[in-house]
């Protein structure tokens, strides 16, 4: 290693930035910049709001990154009881927003406690399963299980199925991480092909099974619910190997893809640079995957560990489910392409995650004077 | 860092992280199958089935658009034009384009005048409209100031543009009403009959079509055939940018045998009175001026005519609507003596020689019911040339009743009465030439010998058009050649002019050429001899002409009363009628006259087909 490198690995260590990662996340960022002003129609002012936003959370990301992860540690708890109680306040007394109560209004600002509770889980699990030798015993991950199924439900229930599916998603990792045993994991795979058949016949109702079916095939109902499904595959399959080029998306451009700058923005990218560029944004996504799993790996004890990994894995399941969606394979649920779909609120606690997975990567001396 | 893993003795830690690192190579690998998973589907949407979503994009995406065809034009016989397509200027505006509408209709409300209804229809169009980037018409037919000043305005006014539409124009007005029509918007029956005849693809993009007259029969060859347009357009339809384009092919141009500036003579010499004028030309029977009086604004109808408008032109007395010329059913009255005549010597029921007296009546065997002449003190000894010349009727009551009807009617429907003359407009009937089935079908009454006298004066059931009375006097006039009357000349096309053949025909044929020229000297007297009843009209004319007045009863005169015009109502006066050609041995152009309730035909009509045959003779020295 020569000097200027090694010092300027130095500078990224005192500011607690994983250079690597940081490097991997701004890449996603100005590409999602561009996909977004082509999705646009060439709005400037978007662009401008968006630059605004990823610098927020990039500011989020650095401030949080500055937090020794002892301090989750001490306040996992009352982090989660604090996000629990909002969650049932915002059922009891939560404001309206697309057909769903996720905001609460504290009088000075609106605030969504789903949000901070992508982050409360976690922690809270993992530092219920740390507190114990790993792996965890079956009452342990019944216990834990149980404190992810809490927050789930009440999420579930406002209803953003998304953000539940997310927040089930990072605790369910921190179990696996920790080394459930594959005996409980096949047991619940088991129950869950089980319970299916029996919810589709005895509890769902209509409209939640014309869903279901519109998923499976988006052709029966081409100007309803299959109508973004079947624009978005149009678009996917019309861009090609090489797609149409940049702005040049007739799907996007002539206005025929919905949500086209927020959750179908995949489709535009898809349609104007082809199965190669797919291929690279997913590299992209596979390189912070990576990098964030190393730090993990690197992590000195066993919170940070499964605190780390779940995160990076529940970045994962953002881009396989918004992927997914868009292309055809897993049902439309409200998930951002992450760092690349316009809007705010959950890029900043994305990025705050990476601010802990930073914290994690850099505080090492702290934890070891512990 | 072992040290650390060290120092905590409890935990396996070693153990532990070997475990976590198994866990994350086992949720890597998931997140490579996850991942490949996602690429392989890419693969199948992006190259397995690409062309499959490619012609669905573009199917999204391309949009064909009509580009309507510009119509034929119509020109009289000496290229002037008669309908036209101009541009009307039409203050347009985009809805969409629009943040404050209240506020721009006050702005164009200070500008131009703009009336309540206006701005009321203007609204309703806007809400019913579906696409919001398409213009809705405020105010059509701008004058050129009121263009200029949105023009100059037009920065002030976001949303607002004036547009120029081509919208057909009739130059001449009322004056070419009946014979080319007009088009109006395609209404709903329009569009059923397109459709029925398959032609509906062709009028995409068409906003009007051939209503009446010629621009109604001749609809096929004027409107042309549509092009198209590829565009591409945005999920709202909007069309983006032109991807390829395939032009129209125009309308042909029709060229009619029309005269405009004798139709205008023909207007001119009606002037205030109800009637028609028929000018053809002897040789083809092309129509050289068709005339109906009074008319109407055909561009009424071009723009859509108000229904307050509308309903004035219905309900005028004059009946402005109604093509006399082809459409009225007048008693053709005296104007058939000579074609009676003329199957009385070829019957051989009189011959030049045969003379009736005639003592001011006629009176069948048995019945007291005297038939007056209109000399109510009688012509005396009369032949066929002073029967024709004087208009005797008891000389074609004895006529009509010893030919019989059975005769007169199958020679008349030669001559073409009771049939449609072929003439090319839809507006025609065949008006009435009676027969005994005829009659038996309509009123289930035997034919009497009494409906026969007053056909040999050409009055009773008998009705004729005008066009059918100049069509029988351009077939006596040719000595029995029949060509259809029409209205085109010819078709334009890019090399020059192409024309329309004449139609003719079974023509009517006699026994005795010379009867002919009997029935042609005698109508020559009409005009010639002091004695005949249209002398004075064609007194000290240049050119041989020939003719016959007629003076038709509206209304019947009780046994013992006098016709006295000045004591009917004006609606029961006579009608005025004359027929005529010249030169007389070689005939170039017929006229026929009816003039409505103004009196003797001598007198009223006589004088008006003279002005016509004056203008031909002066503007057509070839026809000497």
């Amino acid at each position: 290693m020569n000097a200027q490198v090694g010092q300027q690995t130095d500078i990224f260590r005192k500011l607690h930035i994983d250079a690597p990662l940081l490097l991997g996340l701004l890449v996603l960022m100005v590409a999602g910049l561009f996909i977004i002003y082509s999705a646009s129609g060439q709005d400037s002012a978007l662009i401008t709001r968006q630059i605004t936003r990823l610098s927020i959370a990039v500011g989020v990301m650095i401030v949080v990154a500055q937090i020794p992860p002892n301090f989750y540690l001490r306040w996992a708890p009352p982090l989660f009881i604090a996000g629990c109680l909002l969650l049932i306040a915002v059922l009891l007394f939560g404001s309206m927003g697309k057909g769903a109560q996720r905001w609460l209004d504290i009088g000075v600002t609106k605030i969504q406690p789903s949000e901070m509770m992508k982050l409360a889980v976690p922690i809270m699990i993992a530092w219920f399963i740390a507190r114990k030798p790993l792996p965890p015993t079956i009452g342990h991950s019944v216990a834990g299980f149980a404190l992810i199924m809490f927050p789930t439900m009440l999420i579930a229930k406002q209803p953003d199925l998304g953000t539940s599916l997310l927040i089930a998603s990072s605790g369910l990792f921190v179990l696996f991480l920790a080394g459930l045993s594959w005996r409980v994991i096949g047991g619940f795979t088991i129950a869950g092909l089980i319970t299916a058949p029996i919810l589709w016949y005895f509890y769902m109702r209509d409209y939640q099974k014309q869903r279901v079916l519109t998923f499976l095939d988006p052709e029966t109902d081409p100007l309803g619910a299959g109508y973004h499904i079947i624009q978005s595959k149009i678009a996917i399959g019309s861009g090609g190997m090489w797609g149409k080029g940049w702005l040049k998306g007739t799907q996007s451009q002539l206005e025929f893809l919905p949500e086209r700058h927020t959750d179908f923005i995949f489709a535009v990218f898809a349609e104007e640079f082809g199965w190669v560029g797919v291929l690279l944004l997913l590299a992209i996504y596979f390189y912070i995957i990576a990098r964030g799993m190393i730090i993990a790996i690197r992590a000195p004890d066993a919170f940070t560990k499964l605190l780390a990994g779940s995160i990076t894995l529940t970045f994962f399941v953002y881009v396989f489910v918004n992927i997914g969606m868009v292309s055809g394979i897993l049902p439309v649920v409200g998930v951002p392409l992450p760092l690349v779909s316009y809007g705010g609120t959950s890029m900043v606690t994305i990025m705050a995650g990476f601010g802990i997975i930073m914290a994690i990567g850099t505080h090492r001396r702290f934890l070891r004077d512990n | 860092m072992l040290n650390w893993r060290r120092r905590v003795a409890i935990r396996d830690h070693l153990a532990e992280a070997n475990l976590f690192a198994r866990r994350v190579i086992v949720a890597l690998a998931m997140v490579v199958v996850l991942g490949t998973i996602l690429a392989l589907n890419m693969r199948t949407l992006q190259v397995d089935k690409h062309q499959d979503y490619q012609t669905r994009a573009d199917g999204n995406r391309i949009k064909v658009l009509p580009i309507a065809p510009n119509r034929g034009l119509i020109y009289d016989r000496f290229g002037r034009i008669l309908a036209e397509n101009s541009s009307f200027y039409s203050l347009e505006i985009v809805p969409e384009q629009v943040q404050d509408m209240p506020a721009l209709l006050a702005a164009l409300a200070k500008l131009i005048p703009l009336d309540a209804d206006l701005i009321d229809d203007f609204n309703k169009n806007v809400r019913q409209q579906r696409r919001k980037f398409k213009p809705v018409i405020l105010k059509s037919r701008l004058t050129e100031e009121e263009a200029a000043i949105i023009a100059v305005n037009q920065h002030k006014l976001h949303g607002a543009y004036i547009e120029a539409r081509l919208k057909r124009h009739y130059p001449y007005g009322e004056l070419t009403t009946h014979a080319i029509g007009y088009v109006a918007k395609i209404n709903q029956k329009d569009a059923n009959n397109l459709e029925m005849e398959g032609k509906s693809a062709n009028y995409q993009g068409t906003d009007d079509i051939g209503k009446l007259g010629i621009e109604r029969y001749y609809e096929e060859i004027l409107h042309g055939q549509v092009g198209y347009q590829e565009v591409e357009v945005n999920n709202r339809g909007r069309p983006i940018r032109t991807l390829s384009e395939q032009p129209p092919t125009p309308g042909q141009d029709l060229v009619l045998n029309l005269d405009i500036e004798m139709q205008k003579v023909a207007k001119q010499a009606l002037g205030e009175r109800r009637g028609a004028i028929v000018v053809l030309d002897a040789k083809d029977n092309g129509i050289l001026s068709i005339y109906s009086n009074p008319s109407y604004d055909p561009n009424l109808f071009v723009h859509g005519i108000s229904s307050k408008n509308y309903k004035a032109l219905l309900n005028n007395r004059d009946r402005p609507l109604i093509n006399r010329t082809t459409q009225g059913r007048y008693p053709p009255a005296s104007t058939i003596k000579p074609h009676i005549g003329l199957l009385g010597l070829e019957s051989g029921l009189i011959t030049t020689k045969t003379r009736i007296w005639d003592p001011g009546y006629y009176q069948i065997k048995d019945i007291e019911h005297k038939y007056r002449d209109w000399k109510s003190w009688g012509h005396g000894w009369v032949d066929i040339y002073k029967a024709i010349e004087e208009s005797c009727d008891v000389y074609y009551y004895d006529l009509a009743v010893r030919l019989g009807m059975d005769s007169i009617s199958s020679f008349m429907n030669q001559f073409g009465f009771g049939e449609l003359t072929g003439i090319d407009i839809h507006e025609e009937t065949s008006a009435t030439m009676p027969s005994r089935e005829w009659k038996y079908g309509r009123f289930r009454q035997p034919w009497y010998a009494g409906d026969t006298i007053s056909i040999g004066i050409g009055q009773g059931y008998w009705t004729a058009t005008p066009l059918q009375l100049a069509l029988a006097t351009s077939i006596l006039a040719n000595e029995g050649e029949h060509f259809e009357p029409k209205l085109l000349k010819s078709t334009k096309t890019q090399t020059g002019e192409l024309p329309v053949p004449a139609i003719d025909r079974k023509p009517v044929e006699v026994d005795s050429e010379r009867n002919w020229q009997v029935i042609k000297t005698a109508m020559e007297g009409v005009v010639s001899k002091p004695t005949g009843s249209g002398f004075r009209a064609y007194d000290g004319v240049t050119y041989p002409a020939a003719g016959k007045t007629g003076t038709a009863q509206v209304i019947s005169i009780a046994q013992d009363e006098e016709y006295d015009e000045d004591e009917i109502d004006e609606r029961h006066r006579d009608n005025a009628l004359f027929v005529g050609f010249a030169p007389v041995d070689d005939p170039k152009v017929v006229v026929a006259v009816i003039i409505e309730n103004v009196g003797g035909g001598g007198k009223n009509a006589a004088p008006v087909a003279r002005t016509m045959m004056d203008y031909y003779f002066a503007h057509y020295p070839e026809s000497f």
